[in-house]
């Protein structure tokens, strides 16, 4: 029973991290950028809640929702501001600039909050803390469903999203062929700043999460990355489906890892991660576009 | 006057002149044939109208209207289609799709859906199919029919018998036909003077990257187009155009 515990914690964990990845993979899969400040885009989103909670008292929910539309207009004014003339430069510049960004925005978090660390779990009322006694050894916790949750909710809708939409459609037009795409009346600026905004969102929305579950600092950004990009590569670079298998076999790898030795959780993560690129460098469910 | 009017207008691809200082003007409902051999400037000089290319210099006016500056996709919702050279459908997308991502920014017009489909019935059994696994043909209708969804005013066609069998080269001409009968202002550009010839009201001739023959299509003949294509007698390019 307890490695069935196990795996149940690693599957909700698992949501955790294909939430955080799903921007991630959103942004390579139309853009082809590696963002490298995704764990940092991440955690600023989760200091400005904690920010609009602290400063304004209310209710974490509105809070993240302000959060999240702020964080948006963030992802719409870094692509056109940065990234989009970056892009400009071939593959190698963009991966660049993200990498600066990401330094910059936790400077600026030091600065702005010191190293100390923030939760916003006592925001969070009882969902922190319930959780369900199935057996003496397995217990799922409701913040674990919580976040498993959201995690299927956003990937389905963004997957819904890029299949039925208009904007979805122009979306993966512009990540197959960006030229043809305004051949065919498609800004593709605007098509791309809007899907920074949404990824920006995406990670602003799991570094709240992350806030809730456990505590964050300005140096939590790269940590999350690496858990983000794990999650990418495990399920297939630019599929989003497999973004959500890759946070379960992250997950789960975790926990299992946990299981045999409490000090190799992460260590058991990074090593399915190097066993998938070996073996299998598309990921999982290897992407056939955007939308996958 | 014309719709569409190119004034000296002057391509470079890097250091190298692709379109040199070329002006040519297109009437509504006319189908003038741009033709030449490989490398004259014919696709460069269809990029830079449809805004794919930055022109160095000159003009480009569209209604009236000076459109050098504007973006590819202004372009398009002002009334000018490409279908480029290669079809370039988007491959993971069905037809469908194809069809619907062009006419989702465009005016409203005689061109849908349904439309598209009955000027092009090959596409009907194939609505659902991925655009990468349609054949050469296929892909060449449903390419005509995505940059028809945008309502054009002007149709640029690049080499759309590239490529194709023959009978799938037959089929697409048969839906141009169909289209020039209606009314429609095509932009072609065609390697083979024999197809241009038969459906053009006008041709021009490019050749490295100027025109050096221009006329009515029923008023060139067979030789003259010949040896500009190929530059055999310069002295004909330097009386018309050049």
């Amino acid at each position: 029973m307890t490695w069935v515990n196990a795996i149940i914690q690693g599957i909700m964990l698992g949501g955790f991290y294909a939430l955080l990845a799903c921007g991630l993979s959103l942004m390579f899969g139309v853009m082809r950028i590696i963002n490298l400040a995704h764990g940092d885009l991440a955690v600023l989103g989760a200091f400005l809640t904690w920010v609009l909670v602290d400063k304004t008292h209310f209710p974490l929910i509105v809070s993240l929702v302000l959060a999240l539309i702020v964080m948006f207009g963030v992802g719409w004014a870094l692509q056109r501001v940065l990234l989009e003339r970056s892009l400009r430069s071939g593959m190698l510049i963009p991966l660049l600039t993200t990498f600066g960004l990401g330094i910059v925005i936790e400077n600026l978090l030091l600065e702005a909050f010191s190293p100390d660390v923030r939760s916003l779990g006592g925001n969070a009322g009882v969902v922190t803390t319930a959780s369900w006694r199935i057996t003496d050894q397995l217990s799922i916790s409701a913040l674990g469903i919580l976040i498993l949750g959201v995690a299927i909710i956003v990937l389905g809708g963004l997957h819904l999203f890029l299949a039925r939409t208009s904007l979805g459609r122009a979306m993966r037009a512009t990540a197959q062929d960006p030229d043809t795409a305004e051949l065919v009346g498609v800004d593709s600026r605007s098509v791309y700043a809007r899907a920074a905004g949404i990824a920006v969102v995406t990670a602003a929305l799991a570094g709240a999460f992350l806030a809730i579950r456990a505590v964050v600092d300005p140096s939590s950004g790269p940590t999350q990355l690496i858990f983000a990009f794990e999650a990418v590569v495990i399920g297939g670079f630019g599929s989003l489906w497999g973004t959500l298998l890759g946070g379960f076999v992250l997950g789960v790898a975790q926990t299992i890892g946990a299981q045999i030795d409490p000090q190799s959780s992460a260590l058991a993560g990074h090593l399915v991660f190097l066993a998938v690129l070996a073996f299998r460098s598309g990921g999982i469910l290897m992407a056939r576009g955007a939308e996958a | 006057m014309p719709i569409l009017k190119v004034e000296s207008l002057d391509v470079r691809h890097g250091l190298l002149p692709a379109v040199r200082h070329v002006s040519l003007a297109v009437a509504e409902g006319e189908t003038l044939a741009l033709v030449g051999a490989n490398g004259a400037g014919k696709t460069t000089l269809m990029r830079a109208i449809a805004g794919a290319h930055k022109p160095s210099g000159g003009r480009i006016v569209f209604e009236g209207t000076d459109i050098t500056a504007v973006p590819a996709h202004e372009r398009v919702r002002a009334g000018i289609a490409l279908v480029p050279e290669g079809r370039r459908l988007f491959p993971e997308l069905t037809v469908e799709e194809n069809l619907l991502v062009a006419g989702q920014n465009s005016k409203q017009g005689h061109w849908n859906v349904e439309s598209v489909l009955d000027a092009f019935p090959i596409l009907k059994p194939l609505y659902k199919k991925r655009a990468a696994n349609l054949s050469g043909g296929e892909q060449q209708a449903a390419a005509i029919g995505r940059a028809l969804m945008t309502n054009p005013r002007v149709l640029l066609l690049d080499e759309v018998s590239l490529g194709l069998s023959p009978l799938a080269v037959e089929g697409v001409y048969h839906s141009l036909q169909t289209l020039i009968a209606g009314g429609a202002t095509i932009l072609l550009v065609e390697q083979d003077l024999g197809r241009a010839a038969a459906v053009a009201t006008r041709i021009a001739c490019m050749l490295e990257g100027r025109i050096v023959l221009e006329g009515a299509a029923d008023s060139l003949t067979r030789q003259q187009i010949t040896e500009a294509y190929f530059g055999l007698n310069r002295r004909v390019a330097n009386g018309v155009g050049a």
